[in-house]
């Protein structure tokens, strides 16, 4: 049965556990030398297609990471949580600042029709933007159905259960393949890649391959004016009442 | 009345770490759960030992990372600071690893003076015990710089997790792929790596600095030979399914009759003692052993017989580094606690890091621990090239453990009252740090070794 292929997108964030500072300029935040690691809700969606793998229902998984170069470290991590291969979405430093859901959704849609796959899973949003529109325009531009918040996915056949978490409870949807399915907190509790696994994503990095020849160059259609700190309105909080550095 | 929790959530993405444990102590537990008292106290503390954004038991550096680089950037003379991409993402996996299944476990292991199952399960699941272990035979196939790190980070939670990843990996199973036969490596290595503590037993009541002095006798009987004797201060015997014991097959030869023999567990006449109640690193348990007519095959020695002091030499030189990685973890885990506390509590209206002369008492501190961790990557990498490494061994060792004890005092100092209290594990890591410079090898023996690599240079 196991003749689905899944495509994973993972996001290279700031790590949530870091103190954010905004720069001087007021232009964005400071990433420079800051620790970054993968958004916590595409943890949890490489972790559902890896438990697909083990359940012998999905063949091969494909992790997708659109950025800078250090989205390898990204897609290697995916590697080693499980997924077979990697494809880095090379875009310039100085371009990847204006990067949008937008942009990245048109290039998922692209390499899931590219690659053929039965079903590209997401997190539900990533912790630095909280934009959440990713996953849904993927599936738009795929004109795929589309299960989003998921906290329970099911493959049956050629149809996959999606329990959603909205906010009256829970709803389940039955959709039919190939779909995007966006996760949730609650899914799965994503593993820790084992160091034999770590050792092993080496040479599956180097398998893998740069998919930035095969997609369009994107234009921006935003641009981000400013970035600060939230004004203080006196409240009882200790952040707030920081200095800025 | 209960306190009520004046927390302001942000509206926004959950935390993959669940709902967000404000005025939390560092046992984990929920805050309303713990005695009045702590409620008091923390009342004060507010948020100085922990923010509401970032749960306690992750407390790091901004700029922990700037420092970090990936080795492929081209650099012909990279900072000691530089790792491969496996021993990074291995950096980050232990990191997570232990702030996430080791750090609510610590002040249990703690007080029972008992290390959790889990825990160990933990570190075999990961690959933390066969770190160098070819993978043929089940291990990570790794390297020892890797080993380094790993038990760096496992320190920065718990000093006594970080032994058991120590010992195995720099003493128990480097004694095995240097010295095994091919028989030896396939029975014990897989084991090792997955599932069996090995211990490794040397000192005696009457052998500790002086261990060749050791009294355990190994009587050649036919195929056999038959051991008995007494050790003492042995780590992790409750625990091992595998002893690496030392014993003299010929006291008339001095320390060049000692030879390494492989005994297992079960073995008839091997006897475990009661655990030490010790100060510090309580979870790692020291047992004495005796040894009554304890049969072990000729197969069962390791290497040569009379050879075993120059393994033990050479291991422990590795070793050393072993330790010196543990202290340095212990350190700077220590450190990362109190800086925040210090940032935040406030006295006299001004922060107490504020004050000039904390600024320089913590600034020494941080500069030490970054000597102490040049030191000991170094002789990491010195001794993965190949190249003679037992006087920087001994210096890292030696500096590493005493700065983790001036660091942890240092520490407390600067958390006053609740540095003294077993509710705050500042206190833990000021008693684990003891043990650092008197362990495999004491301060004395170190500068001992140090002075006679430099006579033999001059």
């Amino acid at each position: 049965m196991a003749e689905l292929r899944a495509l994973v997108a993972v996001k290279r964030v700031i790590d949530f556990a870091v103190k954010i500072r905004v720069k001087p300029d007021r232009t964005g935040v400071v990433t420079d030398g800051v620790k970054h690691s993968m958004n916590p809700f595409c943890e949890i969606a490489v972790e559902e297609a890896v438990r697909l793998k083990e359940k012998k229902l999905v063949k091969e998984i494909i992790a997708v990471s659109c950025g800078p170069a250090q989205c390898q470290e990204t897609i290697r991590t995916a590697l080693a949580m499980g997924a077979d291969r990697g494809i880095h979405v090379e875009v310039p430093a100085a371009e990847a600042d204006r990067l949008g859901p937008l942009q990245v959704a048109r290039v998922l849609a692209k390499l899931a029709e590219k690659e053929k796959v039965d079903l590209v899973l997401l997190g539900k949003q990533a912790i630095d933007d909280d934009c959440n529109q990713t996953g849904q325009m993927t599936a738009g531009f795929l004109d795929w159905p589309q299960g989003t918040f998921a906290s329970q996915v099911t493959l049956e056949g050629d149809k996959v259960k999606v329990e959603r978490e909205i906010d009256g409870g829970l709803e389940t949807l039955r959709l039919k393949l190939p779909a995007v399915v966006t996760a949730d907190l609650r899914l799965n509790e994503p593993r820790y890649a084992t160091l034999p696994n770590i050792m092993g994503a080496g040479p599956k990095a180097s398998a893998s391959g740069n998919g930035s020849a095969d997609v369009a160059p994107m234009e921006a259609g935003c641009r981000r004016l400013g970035q600060g700190r939230p004004v203080n309105r006196g409240l009882p909080c200790a952040e707030s009442q920081e200095e800025e550095d | 009345m209960a306190p009520t929790c004046v927390c302001i959530s942000t509206p926004g993405p959950a935390q993959n770490n669940g709902p967000h444990q404000c005025l939390s102590l560092w046992r984990g537990s929920s805050p309303h759960q713990d005695a009045p008292r702590a409620h008091q106290l923390r009342r004060n503390f507010l948020t100085c030992l922990s923010s509401w954004k970032a749960p306690p038991r992750i407390p790091r550096s901004s700029q922990s990372e700037a420092l970090l680089n990936i080795a492929n950037n081209g650099l012909p003379y990279a900072p000691l600071q530089t790792f491969t991409e496996e021993e990074m993402m291995l950096k980050r996996t232990v990191e997570r690893f232990a702030q996430e299944q080791i750090a609510p476990l610590v002040l249990t292991m703690d007080e029972n003076s008992k290390v959790e199952k889990s825990v160990i399960q933990g570190l075999f699941q990961h690959g933390l015990m066969g770190i160098e272990i070819d993978t043929i035979y089940g291990g990570t196939g790794a390297s020892f710089f890797s080993s380094v790190l790993a038990i760096e980070e496992l320190a920065k939670v718990d000093a006594s997790v970080a032994l058991f990843c120590d010992l195995q990996n720099t003493l128990i199973n480097t004694l095995i792929m240097k010295h095994g036969t091919e028989e030896q490596k396939a029975t014990y290595l897989t084991k090792l790596a997955t599932e069996e503590i090995g211990s490794f037993c040397l000192s005696e009541a009457g052998a500790g600095s002086d261990s060749f002095s050791l009294k355990t006798r190994a009587d050649k009987k036919g195929d056999y030979f038959v051991i008995n004797g007494s050790k003492m201060w042995i780590s992790h015997a409750e625990y091992a399914g595998l002893f690496l014991v030392m014993a003299n097959v010929d006291p008339t030869r001095g320390y060049k009759g000692i030879t390494c023999f492989l005994v297992d567990r079960g073995t008839e006449g091997l006897h475990i003692g009661k655990p030490e109640n010790k100060l510090g690193l309580r979870a790692s348990c020291t047992c004495p052993l005796t040894f009554d007519n304890v049969k072990v095959p000729e197969a069962n020695v390791l290497g040569q017989i009379g050879h075993g002091y120059k393994y033990a030499i050479g291991m422990l030189n590795k070793g050393r580094v072993g330790i010196a990685a543990q202290m340095l973890g212990l350190a700077q885990g220590c450190f990362d606690y109190t800086i925040p506390y210090i940032k935040e509590r406030v006295q006299f209206g001004t922060r107490l890091f504020d004050f000039q002369g904390l600024q320089h008492q913590v600034a020494h501190v941080a500069t030490q621990l970054e000597a102490a961790r040049l030191l000991t990557y170094n002789a990491a990498r010195l001794a993965e090239a190949g190249r003679p490494f037992i006087k920087e061994a001994s210096m890292a060792k030696y500096y590493a453990s005493e700065i983790a004890g001036r660091t942890t005092s240092k520490c407390i100092d600067w958390m006053g009252g609740a540095g003294y209290v077993k509710a705050y594990p500042v206190e833990k890591y000021f008693r684990d740090a003891k043990i650092g410079t008197i362990y495999e090898g004491t301060s004395n023996i170190q500068l001992n070794t140090i002075a006679k690599h430099i006579d033999a240079e001059y």
